[in-house]
C-alpha cells in the first residue's frame, strides 16, 4: 500500500471510529470529555496556524472563544435570536476584535502580539466579569440546545457528531490551506519578511488574516461551548485558559495540524486526572495542575519543541507530492523589452546609515540581453546596492527607475510585481518544505487564489500550473531530480540554485542575484553560467554580485567596480581587468 | 470632584506608578540583555510580600524550599554538564558544593531565624536574601539552555514560568492574602494631603534604586558589560563577556527588585498568592510605552499607568483593569506610527 493510500485508510478508520463511539457503550464521561477535547482543537488548530506556521503567537485565543460564546449567550437568551444566526454574528464581532488588535500590532515586531492579546485576554474578562446585562461574574443560564432539522442537540452524544464533523472539516480545511499558495506565504512570513516581500507576499496581510483567521476558530468554539455547556461565565475565558490553549497546541506539535487534536487529548486527559491526584497530594484543592502544566511546557520546549505529533510523522512514510501537473496550462508570462533597451537606471543612489554613507551617489545602467557584473571588494557596498534597487532598504537620496518608472521608495513586494526578482546572499527559504514548495513562492505573484478558495480547494488548477512552472526552472537549473527533497536537506550549492529556479518563477524582467557561485562546485558554476547566457539570450536582463572573478570575467557583458560604497569603474571585463586602480582596491598599493 | 480629590487620586496613582517603575525597569533590562519577555516578573512580588508574611508569623516560608530544590537541580545539571566536559571529578564535587554553599547559608539562618520573629528590618533583608537567588536559578534551569532561541519560544517558556510559580505560590503562601505591617507609621498632612511614612519610603527606595541601577551601568565594568550584551550578544561574547553570566546578573537583578517591590506593597495591599501577575504586567504595560528598550520611557510611562490606575478606579472602579490594560492598544498604535516597521529576522 502507498503511503498516501494508507495516510488516507488512517484517516477514515478513525473518522468511522469516532462516528461509531457515541452508539457504543462508552461511558458518558468519555463522551463528555471528546467533546470537550474538541471543542479545545478548534482553538489549538488557530494557534498552529498562528505560532507553528506563521511564527506568531497569541494568549488571548480564550476570550476570542468568550467572544462567540458570549455573543452566542447574550442573543439567544435575551433576545432569542435563533442559534444559527448567533453564530455568525459572533463572528462578525470576533473578527472586527482581531482586525483591531492585529491591526495595531502586526506593523512591529513579532512580541508585540502576544503581549496585546495577554491585555486582551485580561481586559475582556474584566469586562465580562462586571457587564450586569452578561450577568456579571455568574454569567448566563438557559442558554437553549442547538436544533438541527428538528433534532435538539442536548445531549453528549447528539452534540458530538456536530462537534466533530466541524473538527475534522476545519482540520482538513486548514491541512489543504497549508498545501496552497496562501499556505506557502503564510510559512515564508515566520523566516521574517524580507525574502517573503521579494516574493510579492503582502506580510502584512498575510499576518493579520493568520490572526483572524485563528481567532474565528476560537469563535466557534465559543459558540459551539456556549450552546454545549448551556451557561456561560468568564471562567473559562480567562487567561489562565488562553495559555492552556497555547499549551495543548505545543504539546502536540505547534508545526502539524494534526498536533492539535493531539495536544487537546493529551493535555485535557492529563488535566482531569491531575485535577483527581493533585488536591489529594496536597491535602486542599486548588489549580495545583498548573505548576504541572508550567513546568512540561518548559520541558518540552528544551526537550522536544517539535511535540508529541513530531514523533508520530517522523515514523510514517513520507508522502511524496502527486505530479499531477504535467498537462496543465502555463502560466501567462511577461512581455520582454526590446534587446538594448535600458531595463534598469539607477541614477546618484546614496545610502547613509548614520554618519557612514554606505552608498555614495552610484549610477549605473542594465540593458535588456544583458548581464552587468556588479564586483568590489567586501564592505564595498554592493549587498546595500541590490537592497537599494529591491526596495528592502530606502535611498536616502538619489532615483531608481525600471522601463523608466521610478520605483525607488515602493515596498519590495511592489518593485517584485514590477518585474525585479531576486536571491540573497544568505540563502533565505523554509527549510520544512519541498524544492518544489519553495520554488513556487517564486511564482506567488502569477497566482491569485487567497485563504478562502484555499480551504475550500478550489484552487487546483491554479497550483497545478504553478507546480508545473516551478518544476520548469528546476530542471533548467538542473535540479529536475530534487524536487521533492526538503530543502533544509540540501548541501549549500543546490540551495543557491533553487533560490535562482524560484526567482526565475516569478518570470522577471531583471533577474539580481547576489553571490550565485558561493559555495558551488566547479561542474555546478559552469552549469550555472550556461543557464545564465541561456537567459540573457532569451532578453533577460541580470545584474550579477559575485566574487569568482573567472566566472564574472568569462560571462558579463559589462563590470561595474565598487570600493567604499563609491563606483570605482565601470567597463567591459578587458578594460576592468587592466584598470590599476582596480588592482590598487583588490590588492593594495606598493609605496 | 475637588482639587483635594485630585490631590489624594494624582499621589496614590505616583505612589504606584513608583513601584511599577522598578518593575518596568527590571523588564526593560531583562529583554534588553537576554531577549526574554519576563512574565513572571510579577510572581517574585508576591513571593517577597508573602515571604515577609509568613516571616511575620514565625513560619518558615515555602520559598526557601524553592530555593533548595532549585539550587540542587542545578547543582545537578552543572555537574552533569561539567563531568561531561570532561572535568575531573573532584573538581565537579567542589564547583557544586561551592554553587550550593549560599543557598545552605540562606536555608540555615532562615530556619534558625524564623521563630525568633526579628526586627520587621531583618525580616525584609531575609526575604530579599530568599527571593533574590530564585532569578537566576530560573534563568539557569528555565531559559539558559534556550538562550538562542527565538524571542517567540522565550516568550512561551515566560508563560510556563509563570504558571508553574504562581502555582506553587499557591502550595507555600495558601489561598488567603496578607497585608504586611507598615515599615514607618508615622503620617504627615499637608492641606487635604495626607502623606504616610510608607508612601515616603516607596519613593525614596525607589528613587535610590533607580540612582544606584543607573551608577551601576555608567561606572562599574559588570554593568557596562551588560550594556554590551544588550546591544550585540555575539559582540560581547567575543571581547570575553560571558552571556550567561550576564543572563543570571539580569535575572537575579529582576528578582531583587520583584522582591523589594513586593516589600514596598505589602503594606498598602493585601497580597494573595497570584497578586504578583497583574502588578508585573502593569509594569509590562509602562515598559511597553519606552518599546521594551528605553529606561526613562518605561519609568513614564510607570507613572502614568499609576494615575490612570487610581483614577479608573475612582470613577469606575470595577473597570479599573479593563481601562489599565486597554490603553496598551492606544500606546501601540502609538508606537507603530512613531517607529513603523522595526521588524526582526529571525
Amino acid at each position: 500500500m502507498s503511503p498516501r493510500a494508507l495516510r488516507r485508510y488512517v484517516l477514515i478508520a478513525f473518522a468511522v471510529l469516532l462516528a461509531l463511539m457515541p452508539q457504543l457503550p462508552v461511558p458518558e464521561f468519555w463522551i463528555t470529555q471528546a467533546n470537550y477535547i474538541g471543542l479545545y482543537t478548534l482553538v489549538a488548530l488557530g494557534l498552529v496556524l498562528l505560532t507553528g506556521v506563521a511564527g506568531l503567537t497569541s494568549f488571548g485565543q480564550a476570550a476570542f472563544v468568550g467572544l462567540g460564546a458570549y455573543t452566542a449567550a447574550y442573543l439567544t437568551v435575551t433576545y432569542g435570536v435563533s442559534p444559527w444566526l448567533t453564530v455568525w454574528i459572533g463572528l462578525g464581532v470576533t473578527a472586527l476584535a482581531a482586525l483591531v488588535l492585529a491591526w495595531v500590532t502586526l506593523r512591529m515586531s513579532g512580541h508585540y502580539l502576544p503581549l496585546a492579546t495577554i491585555a486582551w485576554g485580561l481586559s475582556l474578562y474584566y469586562l465580562l466579569g462586571n457587564i450586569d446585562a452578561l450577568g456579571k461574574y455568574d454569567g448566563l443560564l438557559g442558554i437553549p440546545a442547538l436544533k438541527f432539522f428538528g433534532i435538539e442537540l442536548n445531549t453528549g452524544r447528539s452534540y458530538f457528531y456536530l462537534l466533530w464533523t466541524l473538527v475534522l472539516c476545519a482540520t482538513i480545511a486548514l491541512t489543504h490551506l497549508l498545501d496552497s499558495r496562501a499556505g506557502r506565504a503564510l510559512r515564508a512570513v515566520k523566516g521574517g519578511t524580507t525574502m517573503a516581500e521579494a516574493m510579492g507576499v503582502n506580510t502584512f496581510r498575510t499576518k493579520v488574516t493568520a490572526f483572524v483567521l485563528a481567532a474565528l476558530l476560537a469563535s466557534v468554539s465559543g459558540w459551539l461551548f456556549a450552546h454545549f455547556q448551556r451557561t456561560v461565565n468568564p471562567s473559562p475565558f480567562g487567561l489562565n485558559m488562553g495559555i492552556e490553549y497555547l499549551f495543548m497546541a505545543v504539546v502536540g506539535g505547534v508545526g502539524h495540524v494534526w498536533g492539535a487534536l493531539v495536544g487537546a487529548s493529551a493535555v485535557q486527559i492529563l488535566k482531569d486526572q491531575l485535577q483527581v491526584w493533585l488536591p489529594k497530594l496536597m491535602g486542599t484543592s486548588g489549580n495545583y495542575e498548573m505548576i504541572v502544566f508550567g513546568i512540561l511546557l518548559v520541558l518540552v520546549l528544551q526537550y522536544a519543541r517539535d511535540g508529541i505529533w513530531a514523533f508520530v510523522e517522523s515514523r510514517l512514510p513520507r508522502v511524496h507530492r502527486k505530479v499531477d501537473w504535467v498537462d496543465a496550462p502555463a502560466l501567462a508570462s511577461r512581455p520582454r523589452p526590446p534587446h538594448g533597451e535600458v531595463v534598469l537606471d539607477v541614477n546618484a543612489v546614496r545610502k547613509e546609515f548614520g554618519g557612514l554613507v554606505a552608498v555614495n551617489d552610484v549610477s549605473f545602467q542594465v540593458k535588456a540581453g544583458e548581464i552587468l557584473g556588479l564586483i568590489g571588494p567586501n564592505g564595498a557596498g554592493k549587498s546595500t546596492t541590490f537592497n537599494l534597487v529591491t526596495g528592502v532598504l530606502p535611498a536616502t537620496r538619489g532615483e531608481v527607475r525600471l522601463m523608466g518608472q521610478r520605483i525607488d521608495g515602493l515596498p519590495s513586494r511592489e518593485i517584485a510585481r514590477r518585474g525585479v526578482s531576486r536571491t540573497f546572499q544568505h540563502v533565505k527559504m523554509i527549510a520544512g518544505m519541498t524544492v518544489l514548495e519553495n520554488v513556487a513562492l517564486g511564482a506567488h505573484l502569477r497566482g491569485h487564489r487567497g485563504f478562502p478558495s484555499a480551504l475550500l480547494r478550489l484552487d487546483r488548477a491554479e497550483e497545478r500550473s504553478l507546480m508545473r512552472e516551478a518544476e520548469a526552472q528546476l530542471v533548467r537549473i538542473g535540479m529536475g531530480a530534487s524536487i521533492h527533497e526538503l530543502a533544509g536537506n540540501l548541501a549549500l550549492g543546490p540551495q543557491r540554485l533553487m533560490e535562482i529556479a524560484r526567482a526565475l518563477c516569478a518570470d522577471p524582467t531583471l533577474l539580481l542575484l547576489d553571490e550565485p557561485a558561493a559555495g558551488l562546485r566547479h561542474k555546478e558554476k559552469q552549469g550555472l553560467a550556461d543557464v545564465l547566457r541561456q537567459l540573457r539570450s532569451e532578453g533577460l536582463s541580470i545584474l550579477l554580485v559575485e566574487h569568482d572573478m573567472d566566472l564574472v570575467m568569462g560571462l558579463v557583458d559589462r563590470v561595474v567596480v565598487m570600493e567604499f560604497g563609491t563606483k570605482l569603474i565601470e567597463g567591459t571585463p578587458d578594460v576592468v581587468q587592466a584598470s590599476p586602480a582596480v588592482r590598487a582596491a583588490y590588492l593594495g598599493t606598493e609605496h | 470632584m475637588d482639587a483635594s480629590i485630585v490631590g489624594i487620586l494624582m499621589l496614590d496613582g505616583a505612589t504606584n506608578g513608583a513601584v511599577y517603575a522598578l518593575l518596568a525597569l527590571a523588564i526593560v533590562l531583562v529583554f534588553a540583555v537576554t531577549r526574554v519577555i519576563f512574565i513572571p516578573q510579577g510572581e517574585f512580588v508576591a513571593y517577597g510580600a508573602l515571604t515577609l508574611a509568613l516571616l511575620q508569623l514565625g513560619r518558615v516560608p515555602g520559598t526557601v524550599w524553592l530555593l533548595v530544590v532549585l539550587a540542587l537541580l542545578a547543582a545537578v545539571l552543572d555537574a552533569v554538564q561539567r563531568a561531561r566536559r570532561g572535568v575531573p571529578l573532584a573538581q565537579v564535587i567542589v564547583a557544586a558544593l561551592k554553587s550550593l554553599a549560599i543557598p545552605a547559608l540562606i536555608v540555615g539562618v532562615t530556619l534558625w531565624a524564623a521563630p525568633l520573629k526579628l526586627p520587621l528590618v531583618v525580616q525584609s533583608l531575609l526575604t530579599l536574601a530568599i527571593v533574590t537567588p530564585l532569578g537566576p536559578l530560573v534563568y539557569r534551569l528555565a531559559y539558559e539552555k534556550l538562550a538562542d532561541a527565538t524571542v517567540l519560544v522565550l516568550l512561551i517558556v515566560s508563560v510556563g514560568v509563570h504558571f508553574a510559580l504562581t502555582g506553587l505560590g499557591l502550595v507555600f503562601f495558601g489561598a488567603e492574602g496578607f497585608r504586611n505591617p507598615s515599615f514607618w507609621d508615622a503620617r504627615f498632612s499637608a492641606g487635604a494631603l495626607s502623606l504616610s511614612g510608607q508612601t515616603i519610603i516607596i519613593f525614596l527606595v525607589s528613587i535610590a534604586l533607580i540612582v544606584a541601577l543607573y551608577l551601576f551601568f555608567e561606572r562599574t565594568l559588570r554593568g557596562k558589560a551588560l550594556r554590551a550584551t544588550a546591544v550585540n550578544r555575539l559582540g560581547a561574547r567575543l571581547m570575553g563577556i560571558s552571556t550567561s553570566g550576564a543572563g543570571h546578573l539580569s535575572f537575579g537583578l529582576a528578582a531583587f527588585i520583584g522582591a523589594l517591590s513586593g516589600l514596598l506593597i505589602g503594606p498598602a495591599t493585601t497580597m494573595f498568592y497570584d497578586s504578583g501577575f497583574l502588578i508585573g504586567l502593569k509594569g509590562f504595560v509602562a515598559a511597553i510605552f519606552g518599546g521594551l528598550a528605553s529606561y526613562p520611557a518605561a519609568a513614564l510611562g510607570a507613572i502614568f499607568v499609576g494615575l490612570l490606575e487610581s483614577f479608573g478606579s475612582f470613577w469606575a472602579s470595577a473597570f479599573k483593569e479593563v481601562i489599565v490594560f486597554t490603553v496598551i492598544i492606544p500606546v501601540l498604535l502609538w508606537r507603530s506610527f512613531q517607529h513603523g516597521h522595526d521588524d526582526e529576522e529571525e
